[in-house]
Order: structure tokens, then sequence, then C-alpha cells
């Protein structure tokens, strides 16, 4: 609930109500939402947690697992980095959900489930630059400066574990990769993704709408109403 | 340490069996007190609309679920290897706070089969000792179904479970579960509406000759006020129900059943933030004198208590067992001791059906267990198993809980997890998609079981428990005969295209995929205390005034959702509690 330290809207507000700490009895609390409003779904997201040549990776990656194109918006539109992002600065992001107690057997056979020693955060810092360094070697340039059918063949040998990364199996840090990005892509837009529940009108998700008692008795008539999102935002 | 002022009965850990055994144990007039080691949490304000509308949080994430940061559990495949710790959530989901994983089931409310609670004796009987491979240690419950069914009944009544009755005092009734027990009186509510894809499932299983019923749902259809003077509203088929506190008031919990009466009883008080550490023992070891916890401050308690209840969820019970030395635990080089013994959990399989774009599923459409139908022909011992050569079965459904993206989104086989391909496989498939599935057995092994982990430790220190378990081969056959009779039917369903997931032989347990919460054993009921560390009644034989409650007494798995067994047997015990072991408190078994 809002009380939980972990959730984005207390942590957008802390963050929020620390950099304008003096405005806000000026102002009050409806523009502080505004000027909220206004920071996070701007263009020029500015990452928090990722660097620049970070940003740039998950920039280009994610463009590639979900691209632009008629069917629907890409994972860039959608606010993909943004959520994985804010994701990072998240309990989640630090590991808070996982058991991290060592000792740690990263070979253990796959079927036992994640057995690393990296936190989320840890994983994609560890995981691009590892990442950069391979495409650097390969290709005299990090990944996100490639094109995008020599990132597609990266990523295809990632996904696949044919390239040996330095620290951690390639698998392990695609497979995180891709879970996120379908989470930014599909989750409530409040995350930072799914940006105008580009995600959700592409499928045909009505998002938050959670209420379908007089559709019970309407079997196999296709649903009219488009998506609405815990806010109580529609497209 | 703190001691607090003794109470006739403590309860530990306030979940489903938790709130039942308040409700009855307070009826008596005891003094009860219930420990639970998460918070309190209802309906509002932690699960209103629109908030719990978030797959991210409650469905991914895991915002109701026990944090896995602070205890675990170990698994390995085979005594003799080294566990590592489940660290992530996979393959089963643990609840935490009031309610515990009673607020985020699903509701699919099943009652056993007869022959399941005399499992043993009656495979035996039909089929002979030899039909059991030699390592196979199912065992019977103790109890009867006949002996039961009152407390079964109680517990549906309770939770104003929906569905239609199959064997109505003997009699078989159409449209119902015709494999079922006698029940001495129908369900108090009528089912959920079907579902499109259920419907389309039990047109499909109608013409192959079999009898499809609705999935019994502690989902209410109506209206519904229980005998406890509690109300339910109408389920509204919101699609966030599994792993989500139900906003509607319409899935059965203990906060939706039991907790408003509850919880205004002057001799009932809980306290939350009370982690229980062990049970404690007087110096003969045969009579507990209560339990130590530790409190929200960390600081340790103890808790001097008369009788204790233990309802911490079958992991835990095990656990905590074993960390306070009741009962002997289990050695599977000998197959001697009781605690941890006859480990089990389910084996399923899925069936992906991707329709054309002229049939509109609306798989956002859904309740937990409502709107689904099943078909039990191949469950339990509901067939001559005796050319298949394999024991146990389960249930095959058809329907929708959700539409949730994240999760719920299937794409047909074939089809890239990523890229342009993927993305129009997404948008051409969700509105058109549907799953059938298997939900099946497992037989209780010499060699799967549960101890305490030598090496991992939970927040406090404590070692975790630690899982061996893998499957063997009588569940593949099970697996692979009752998904080969769901195949049929998807065929008569003709979708355009399918995929299948099965567990098949050499495939080890995989704690990556979410299978289901329905674990077993390790604390079981039975005849002897040689073979079980309960009596008929969930008293512990070693130490009378302990009684534990939950899945941790099946002597192995079923075919079934197990906690409409669950609840009834906590009534059942509960009930020979207040009848017998109050007046006269001392073993109600004699060895
Ligand atoms: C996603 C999901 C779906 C499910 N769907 C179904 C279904 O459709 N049908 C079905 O039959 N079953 C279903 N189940 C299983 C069902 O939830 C359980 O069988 C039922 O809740 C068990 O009741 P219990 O009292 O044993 O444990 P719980 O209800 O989990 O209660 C245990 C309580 O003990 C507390 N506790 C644990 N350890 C301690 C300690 N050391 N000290 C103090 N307190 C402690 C916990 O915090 C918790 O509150 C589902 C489970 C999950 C997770």
């Amino acid at each position: 609930m809002s009380s939980n330290p972990d959730s984005p809207s207390r942590r957008d507000f802390l963050r929020h109500s620390l950099a304008t700490l003096p405005a806000v009895g000026l102002l009050g609390p409806v523009t502080l939402a505004q000027a909220q409003g206004a920071t996070t779904e701007g263009a020029s997201y500015a990452p928090r947690y990722f660097t620049e040549p970070e940003w740039a990776f998950l920039k280009a990656a994610v463009d590639r697992l979900i691209p632009a194109g008629d069917d629907g918006p890409g994972a860039l539109e959608s606010g993909v980095p943004e959520f994985i992002d804010r994701e990072m600065e998240a309990a989640y992001g630090h590991g808070g959900l996982w058991y991290m107690q060592g000792p740690f057997v990263p070979d253990t056979p796959p079927t036992l489930g994640y057995q690393l020693r990296f936190t989320p955060r840890e994983l994609y810092r560890t995981g691009i630059a590892a990442v950069d360094g391979w495409c650097r070697k390969q290709h005299d340039k990090p990944f996100a400066a490639l094109e995008p059918e020599a990132r597609d063949d990266v990523l295809h040998q990632l996904e696949k574990g044919t390239v040996a990364l330095e620290q951690l199996p390639a698998t392990a840090f695609f497979g995180q990769l891709l879970q996120n990005t379908k989470e930014g892509y599909f989750a409530d837009p409040m995350y930072g993704g799914n940006k105008n529940m580009g995600g959700w009108k592409m499928i045909g998700f009505p998002g938050a709408r959670a209420d379908y008692a007089d559709w019970i008795e309407q079997p196999g008539k296709a649903y009219p109403f488009g998506p609405v999102s815990i806010r109580g935002d529609k497209p | 340490m703190t001691r607090m002022k003794p109470v006739d009965a403590v309860i530990v850990g306030f979940g489903w069996t938790g709130a039942i055994m308040g409700m009855e144990l307070t009826e008596t007039g005891l003094d009860v007190l219930a420990l639970e080691r998460g918070s309190y949490q209802d309906t509002s304000p932690d699960w209103v609309y629109p908030n719990i509308a978030d797959e991210l949080a409650y469905g991914i994430r895991g915002k109701l679920f026990q944090s896995l940061a602070r205890e675990t559990v170990t698994v390995r495949h085979a005594v003799g290897e080294a566990a590592v710790p489940y660290r992530q959530y996979g393959s089963f989901l643990l609840g935490t706070n009031v309610g515990g994983a009673g607020t985020h089931w699903n509701g699919q409310h099943y009652r056993p089969s007869p022959e399941d609670l005399e499992f043993r004796s009656h495979i035996a009987k039909r089929y002979g000792e030899k039909f059991m491979p030699a390592d196979m240690q199912i065992q019977d419950y103790g109890v009867s179904y006949d002996e039961l069914e009152p407390f079964l009944d109680q517990f549906e009544y309770v939770c104003g479970t929906s569905g239609r009755a199959g064997n109505l005092d003997g009699k078989l009734m159409d449209g119902g579960n015709p494999f079922e027990g006698v029940r001495k009186r129908g369900y108090p509510n009528p089912p959920v509406a079907d579902t499109h894809s259920a419907r389309l499932f039990a047109d499909a299983a109608k013409a192959l000759g079999h009898k499809p019923f609705p999935q019994p749902a502690s989902n209410a259809s109506r209206p519904y006020t229980n005998p406890y003077g509690v109300r339910l509203g109408p389920c509204n088929l919101c699609g966030y129900c599994e792993r989500f506190g139900c906003f509607m008031y319409s899935k059965a919990s203990p906060q939706t059943t039991i907790l408003p009466v509850l919880m205004r009883r002057k001799n009932f008080s809980l306290r939350t933030g009370s982690h229980v550490t062990r049970i404690n023992l007087d110096s003969t070891g045969k009579r507990a004198t209560g339990v130590t916890y530790i409190d929200a401050q960390g600081q340790q308690v103890e808790q001097p208590a008369a009788l204790v209840i233990v309802a911490a969820f079958q992991m835990h019970n095990v656990r905590l067992m074993l960390l306070s030395g009741i009962g002997k635990p289990y050695d599977p080089a000998t197959g001697t001791g009781v605690i941890g013994k006859n480990y089990a959990y389910q084996m399923m399989s899925s069936i992906g059906l991707f329709f054309d774009k002229d049939t509109a599923i609306n798989p956002f459409i859904g309740a937990g267990a409502g709107g689904s139908q099943i078909v039990d022909d191949f469950n339990s011992d509901h067939f001559d198993h005796g050319p298949h050569g394999f024991i146990g079965g389960g249930y095959i459904i058809g329907g929708q809980t959700g539409g949730r993206p994240i999760q719920q989104l299937a794409v047909p086989p074939g089809t890239p997890a990523w890229g342009a391909a993927w993305k129009r496989a997404a948008k051409d498939s969700y509105l058109h998609t549907t799953f059938v599935g298997t939900h099946g057995s497992v037989m209780a092994y010499r060699d799967r079981y549960l101890d305490l982990d030598p090496t991992y430790k939970d927040a406090f220190g404590q070692p975790l428990l630690r899982i061996t378990f893998d499957w063997h081969d009588n569940e593949y056959k099970m697996t692979r005969f009752v998904t080969d009779r769901a195949l049929a039917i998807v065929e008569q369903m003709k979708p355009r295209q399918h995929s299948l997931t099965i567990r098949k032989p050499g495939d080890h347990y995989d704690i990556r995929q979410y299978q289901t919460t329905h674990t077993t054993g390790g604390v079981i009921m039975g005849t002897s205390p040689d073979t079980s560390a309960l009596n008929r009644f969930q008293q512990s034989w070693d130490v009378h005034n302990v009684f534990v409650t939950g899945a941790s007494a099946f002597p192995q798995n079923l075919g079934y959702n197990p906690t409409g067994l669950i609840g009834g047997l906590t009534y059942w015990s509960a009930r020979a509690i207040r009848d017998t072991y109050l007046k006269n408190p001392g073993p109600m078994v004699q060895t």
C-alpha cells in the first residue's frame, strides 16, 4: 500500500519533495503532483541507477526485444527503459525480494533455480559491461553502436548461451532483461512503462477494469471496452 | 526472556486452519491466543479496488507472499546431493500475514474421493500389494470419508462454496460430479456461470462421453450469509484472484468468513509480528508447556499454554516440529522415523489452445475457481488402473482465471520469445487463446522427505527446511495417461493450433515453474505411531497437547486441491478436542 517504503508513488514523492521542499508550502500538493507528472512522463527521463553507457545499452537492447512497428508501440516508446531503471531503485532491484545468503553454488542444475550472487542491479551492471566488452572485441564497438541486425544477432547468442561472458552465464542476464522488458511493456503505467497503455491496447487487455459481472452471460462476444489504468486514466 | 501470562490454547500461525481453530476453541470458552508472524490485513484497506488490480505488485513481485529474503527452503533432487536455496519464487508460493495463503488462493474447493482417505488399503484390496512399487509408501489417513463428511460440509458452508452436487445422499445428480462421495446436502450456492472457454471444453468433453461439471468454487455466485453470520458478495470475475486478495468479498478467506466474528470474541486475542521459533516441552518431553516466539522488536518471548495448535502451513509445521524435537525425525536410509516423512507434491500438465479470430475468449474474464469445468473420470481410483500400471490420477480442467498479460499471455508454439514476430503473435493470440490443464496426484516414496538443512539459515539464524524431491515413474505414467485424455478433448475443441507442457520420464522437478502450492506430508496422520506423526485426530502421538493442522497431515498427495480436505480435517480435529480432549486431556488413541 502507500505505506510501503518501496512503492513507486512514495519514492517519487520523497524524491520530489526533497528536491522541491521549499516550494511545497507555497504551491501546495496539486502543483506538486503536476510537476511530478511532468518530470516522469516527459521524453527526457533521466536514469537514476544506470550510467550513461548502460542506459545506451538498455535502450538499444529493449528496442530490439520489442521493436516499434505497425502492430503496436515498441519498448522505447512504451517507456520500458524508464520502468527498468525505476525497478532498480525498488526493493526488487536491490535483491530485497530474493534469498541472498551464501554459499552460492552457481553451477547447480538450472532446474534448481537462480543461484548467482547478483541482485538485479548487479546483474545488469555486470551483464552490460560483459556484453559491451564482448561486442568491443568482436565488432570494435559497444552494443548500442551496432546496427539493428547485429544487435539481434548478439541477443540471439545471449539467449542461446553461445556467448561466454566472464562473470555470469549469458542466459541468466538475457532472461532477466527479457522478463523485465515484458514487465515494463505490460505493467500498469504508474510504474513508468506501458505508456498510454500501448501494450494493453495492442493485445486487447482492459487493464484495471476488473469487473465483468455483466459479461458473464455473453460468452464468445468480443468485449468492447478499452483499458483503464489504476490511476483511472484512459488512453 | 519475557514470560507472558499463560493461556489455555495458543495457535501458531493465523491462516486458514488457525482461524478455524480459533473459532472452534473460543466456542468452548477457552482463553485462546493466536500468534502470527506477519501483520494484520483485511479487504479494506489492503485489497481495495483499484490498487489491487496491479499485476506487477501482486502477481509478479508477490506483495502478499512470505519474504524469501528472510526465510525460504532449500531443495535437492536426491539424497546425497547438496541442497541449494529456493532464492526466487517459482514452483510454489508461501503465504504470510493474517489469513496466510488463504487470502491469495483461488478457491478451488474439493472434497477427497472416499478411497483417497484409505488409499493403501483400497489399492491393496483392489489390485494387490504388488501393484505398488517397493519404494512407494502410501498410507491410510485413519479417518474415513463418512466420518469426515459432516466436517467437509461444515467448511463448505462457512466458505459459501458454489457448485453442483453430483451425489446427493446416494442419488446421482445430473450435471454434478458422478465420482464424488455421498454428500448429505447440496452446495450452499449454485455454480458460478461458465466462462466461454469452459463451455467450449464442456461441450467437447460431453461429445466424448465424459461428465463435465462446474468446478466447486469458494468464489460466491450470489450474496451469501454463512453460518457465523458473515456475508459474502457475488464474484464479478475480475481476473485478479490467485496471488491477489479479493476486493469483492467474494473469495472465501479467513477475513471474509470467520474473522469478523472471531476478532470480537472476548476470549480471543491475536498477536501479530510474533514469529514462533519453537514449541517448548517439559522435562519428560511428553508435554508441551507453550511456545517461544520473537516479537516485532526482535525480543524472545515465552508464551505458556496448556494446548498448542500448530497451524503455520505445511512446510512451516514440519520445520517447527523438527526445531522443537517433537517426534522422531524421518530417516530415508532405514525408512523409520516420522517427522519429515512422505513429502509429496502434485504433477500438472498444460495445453494452450490457439483459436482463430472469430473465437472471442476474453481471457481476462475469470474467477480463481468459478466458471471452470472439470472432468473427473481419471482421478483417484475412478477407473480401473489394472491395465495402466500406475496409481493415482488427476482431474482435467477447462476455463480461465484471468488474462494478466505479464504472466498469462501465451503465443503459439514455434513463436520466438521476442522481436517483431513475438509481438505480432502476442497481438494476434491474446484474445483467442485458452488453456486446458491436468491436475494430478503424487504418491509418497521412501526417498522423498523433509529435514533441516545443514548449511543455510533464516533471518533468525535457524536452519532452513530442506526438501528432497524428484518425480518417480508412477507419476510420469499418470500424467501421460491423463494428459492423453485431455488432448482428446482439446482435439474435439478444434483449436487452430495447440501447445503442450508435460513432464516426461527423465525430466527433473523444476523449481522455476509455478505448479501448485499444494505441498503435502511431513507430519502425517495415520493409524500407528511407528508410521505416522499424528493420530486420526491430528494429535501428536508423542506430545498429546500438540495438534498439527494443514496439508502436512496428508500421507500422500491427492489429484485435488487440498484445502477442502484441510478445512474438513481441521473441523474434525477441533470437534475431537472439544468433545473428548478437553474433558480428559491425554492421548485420544491408545497405543
Ligand atoms: C496462489 C495460490 C493458490 C492456491 N489455490 C488453491 C485452491 O484453489 N484450492 C485449494 O484447495 N488450495 C489452494 N491453495 C492452497 C491454500 O492456500 C492452502 O492450502 C491453505 O491456505 C492452507 O492453510 P494453512 O492454515 O495450512 O496455511 P496458511 O493459510 O498459509 O496459514 C499459515 C499462517 O501461519 C503463519 N506462520 C508461518 N510460520 C509461522 C511462525 N513460525 N510463527 C507464526 N506464524 C507463522 C503464516 O504467516 C500464515 O499466516 C493455493 C495457494 C496459493 C499460494
